[in-house]
C-alpha cells in the first residue's frame, strides 16, 4: 500500500469517526430526562407556559427532529455551539475561546515535561532493568497510577497552599493570576508561574509514571534485537550501544504516546484545574455540570473528542513516516 | 446430537496434568460433563498453584481480602447511624484524630473512620457492577465480532474504535450529567464507557481459538454456532476475559471517586468518592484537616492497587500472549 493511499485511509476514518462523535453528541442531548426548555427555567421568575415555548422555539426543540439535526450540523461544522445556558448573552465559542490558553499553557508544559522526565527515568530503569533504581521507579509509578490525581492535587494543595504541621504554605491556593494586582511585565509573568507551580507539578508527576513503564519496556525490547548483539560483538561501547543503537530505535512508542496525549491537551486536567481553581476549560467544565449548561458542555465535549481525534490522526501518519513497516503491515 | 465432548479424548486432562506431584491416579470420570468438570478443576489448581508463587499477586489477594471484610462487615465495625448528620453519637465538627475519633471528625461531626469504612461498600459494589457491564458488553461484541467475522466484525469493530477515541472522562461527565444523579447512573455510565478494550482483547482471542482443530472437528460434526461459542470458545476465552475483569474493576473504582469528586455522584449515597468531594467543598484542604481527605484517598489507593497486583498476576499466568515469553 503507497503511503498516499495510507494517509488518505487513516484521514478518511479520523472524519467518519469525527462524525460519529457528532451524532452521538446530537442524540445524547437528546434523551435528556425532562424538557432542556423546562430545566433551564426552573427556579427563575419566568418558569410559566409562555416563556416555556417562547425558550422552546429558541433552542429550535419545537422543529421536526431531523431538521433539528441538520441546524445542529451547520452549527457544528460553523463551530456555533448557541449560547450558554447560564452564562447568559454569551456565546458558548466565546466562552470557551477564553479559557483555551491558561489550559494549553498547564497541561502543554507538563505534558513536555513528564514525557522528558519520564524517558529518562525508563532509559535508566530499563537498561539496568532488576536494578534498585528499576524495581523502586516501577514501584512509583505503579503507586502513581493507583492513585486518584485529584486525591494528590488536593494533598499536594493542603501542603504547599494551606500549610500542614511542617509544611509551609509558600504558593497560591489556586486561579491563574493575582485577581486585582494588575501587575505588568515581568511581575505579571512571575505571578503567573507562581499560581501554575502547583497544578504542574501534579500533573507532571501525575503522568511521568506512563512515559517511564512505555519507554522501560520497549527499550528491554529492543535490548534483545540482534543488532545490539552484533554491535556488541564488535566491541562498541556500552554508552554508545545504549544511545547510538538502542534508545533511537525504542523512542518509537514513547513519541507515539507523546504526540496521543497531546489530544488531551484540552480535557486532560478537569479534576486538576478544579482543586486548584485554575481557569482553564477543565474548570469550565466542573462549572458547566454544576449548573447543567449544556450547550456548553455540548461544546466542551466536541472539542474534547476532537483534539483526541486529531492526536491520533497526526500520530498514525508521523508513525508511518517513522516506521515504513507500518505503511507496509 | 450427542455434545463432541462425549468423544474420549483426554485433551488436557487428568493423562496430560504432568505440572501435579504424583498421587494416587485420578478416579476416572463416568460421564462426559463429569470429564469437562474435572478437567476444568485440576486446571484450576494448576492456576492457583502457579498464582501462589507470586508474592506481589498473594500481597494484592490478602488486601482484597481484607477490604472486602471490612465491606461485609461495616454494620458490625462501626454504627451505621454514625452516617447520619443529626446522629447524637456524632462529636465537635473538624476535630482531629482523638481516642473517640480515631480518624477525627467531618463538618458535620461524624466519625471519618464510620464515613470509610461504609464507603468501602459502595465505592466496591459499584466498581463491581460496572465491571460486570463493562465485560458483558465487551465479550459479546468481542466473541460476536470475533466468531461472525466479515460485515458484522467490521461495524462492530468501527464501533469499538470509536468508543475507544472518545476520551473516556468527558463523556462519561456528559453522560452522567445528562441523566442524572444517581448510583445506577454512576454504574451504567462506568460500565457503557469502558468496554472497548476488552471487547478487542476478547476478540483477538476468538480469532485465535476458532481456528483450531477442535472447533472445526466439532463444526463438522455439526454442531452449532450456539453450541460451539458456549461449549468451545466461551471457556477459552473465558479465562482472558478474566484477568481483564480484575484490572477493570480497578479502573472503574477510580472512575467512581473521579466522577462522584465531580459532584456527579448519588449525594444521598457515601463513597469515598463523595467523602473526598465533601471534604473538598467544605474547605478541607485550606483548613489543613488531613484526616478527612486521607483515609478514604489510602482506602482508594490501596484497594486499586491490590486489584491491579491481582490482575498483573493472572493475566502473567491466563494471557498467552505472555505466557510465551
Amino acid at each position: 500500500m503507497g503511503t498516499r493511499r495510507y494517509i488518505l485511509g487513516k484521514v478518511a476514518q479520523a472524519f467518519l469517526t469525527l462524525a460519529f462523535v457528532m451524532v452521538f453528541n446530537f442524540f445524547l442531548f437528546r434523551i435528556i430526562p425532562g424538557d432542556p426548555a423546562a430545566l433551564l427555567l426552573r427556579g427563575t421568575s419566568a418558569f410559566n407556559p409562555d416563556n416555556l415555548a417562547e425558550v422552546r422555539a429558541e433552542l429550535g426543540l419545537d422543529k421536526p427532529l431531523p431538521q433539528q439535526f441538520l441546524t445542529y450540523v451547520k452549527n457544528t461544522v460553523t463551530l456555533t455551539f448557541g449560547q450558554s445556558f447560564f452564562l447568559r448573552g454569551q456565546e458558548v465559542k466565546e466562552v470557551i475561546a477564553g479559557r483555551i490558553w491558561p489550559t494549553i499553557l498547564l497541561v502543554g508544559t507538563s505534558t513536555i515535561a513528564s514525557a522528558a522526565i519520564g524517558l529518562i527515568i525508563g532509559i535508566y530503569g530499563g537498561w539496568r532493568h532488576g536494578s534498585r533504581f528499576d524495581v523502586g521507579s516501577q514501584g512509583f509509578t505503579l503507586f502513581v497510577y493507583a492513585m486518584p490525581e485529584f486525591w494528590f492535587g488536593i494533598l499536594v494543595l493542603m501542603a504547599f497552599a494551606g500549610g500542614v504541621g511542617p509544611f509551609p504554605a509558600i504558593f497560591p491556593a489556586g486561579g491563574y493570576d493575582t485577581i486585582g494586582a494588575d501587575l505588568t511585565g515581568f511581575a505579571h509573568v512571575a505571578d503567573v508561574l507562581n499560581h501554575l507551580a502547583l497544578p504542574w507539578f501534579v500533573l507532571t508527576v501525575a503522568y511521568l509514571g506512563e512515559y517511564a513503564l512505555i519507554m522501560r519496556n520497549s527499550l528491554i525490547d529492543v535490548m534483545n534485537d540482534d543488532y545490539v548483539m552484533t554491535a556488541r560483538a564488535k566491541g562498541v561501547r556500552e554508552k554508545q550501544i545504549l544511545w547510538r543503537h538502542v534508545v533511537p530505535n525504542a523512542m518509537l512508542p514513547t513519541f507515539t504516546l507523546v504526540l496521543l496525549s497531546l489530544g488531551f491537551i484540552f480535557g486532560g486536567a478537569i479534576t486538576i484545574e478544579y482543586v486548584f481553581s485554575y481557569p482553564g476549560l477543565g474548570l469550565l467544565t466542573v462549572q458547566a455540570i454544576d449548573t447543567k449548561d449544556f450547550p456548553l458542555l455540548q461544546g466542551l465535549f466536541l472539542l474534547f473528542s476532537a483534539a483526541v481525534i486529531v492526536a491520533n490522526l497526526v500520530a498514525d501518519i508521523s508513525y508511518s513516516y517513522l516506521d515504513p513497516r507500518v505503511r507496509a503491515g | 446430537m450427542r455434545p463432541p465432548e462425549a468423544l474420549p479424548t483426554y485433551e488436557g486432562g487428568p493423562v496430560s496434568g504432568t505440572e501435579l506431584e504424583p498421587g494416587p491416579p485420578p478416579e476416572v470420570p463416568r460421564n462426559p460433563r463429569a470429564i469437562a468438570w474435572t478437567r476444568r478443576r485440576l486446571s484450576a489448581a494448576r492456576v492457583w498453584k502457579t498464582y501462589r508463587k507470586n508474592k506481589l499477586g498473594m500481597l494484592g489477594l490478602y488486601v482484597l481480602i481484607f477490604f472486602a471484610l471490612v465491606a461485609i462487615f461495616a454494620p458490625l465495625l462501626a454504627d451505621e447511624q454514625g452516617l447520619h448528620a443529626t446522629c447524637p453519637c456524632n462529636g465537635e465538627p473538624f476535630s482531629p484524630p482523638s481516642a473517640e475519633f480515631p480518624l477525627g471528625t467531618d463538618n458535620f461531626g461524624r466519625s471519618v473512620l464510620t464515613l470509610t469504612i461504609w464507603g468501602s461498600r459502595i465505592s466496591l459494589a459499584v466498581g463491581l457492577l460496572a465491571t460486570a457491564i463493562s465485560m458483558l458488553i465487551g465479550s459479546f461484541i468481542g466473541i460476536v465480532a470475533g466468531y461472525r467475522g466479515r460485515t458484522t466484525e467490521s461495524v462492530l469493530m468501527r464501533l469499538t474504535d470509536w468508543f475507544l477515541v472518545i476520551p473516556f472522562l468527558p463523556l462519561a461527565i456528559v453522560l452522567a450529567s445528562v441523566l442524572g444523579r444517581s448510583l445506577g447512573v454512576i454504574v451504567l455510565v462506568i460500565g457503557v464507557t469502558s468496554w472497548p478494550g476488552t471487547a478487542r482483547i476478547v476478540r483477538a482471542q476468538v480469532l485465535s481459538v476458532k481456528t483450531r482443530p477442535y472447533v472445526e472437528r466439532s463444526r463438522a460434526l455439526g454442531a452449532s454456532g450456539w453450541h460451539l461459542n458456549t461449549r468451545h470458545i466461551l471457556p477459552n476465552v473465558g479465562p482472558l476475559i478474566f484477568a481483564n475483569t480484575i484490572l477493570t474493576v480497578a479502573i472503574a473504582i477510580l472512575s467512581e471517586s473521579t466522577l462522584a469528586f465531580l459532584g456527579l455522584g448519588d449525594p444521598l449515597s457515601i463513597s469515598w468518592g463523595t467523602i473526598l468531594d465533601f471534604a473538598f467543598s467544605a474547605g478541607a484542604a485550606y483548613a489543613g484537616q488531613w484526616w478527612w481527605i486521607v483515609p478514604p484517598g489510602l482506602a482508594i489507593v490501596f484497594v486499586v492497587l491490590a486489584f491491579t497486583l491481582c490482575g498483573f498476576a493472572l493475566d502473567e499466568i491466563l494471557n498467552p500472549k505472555l505466557r510465551e515469553r
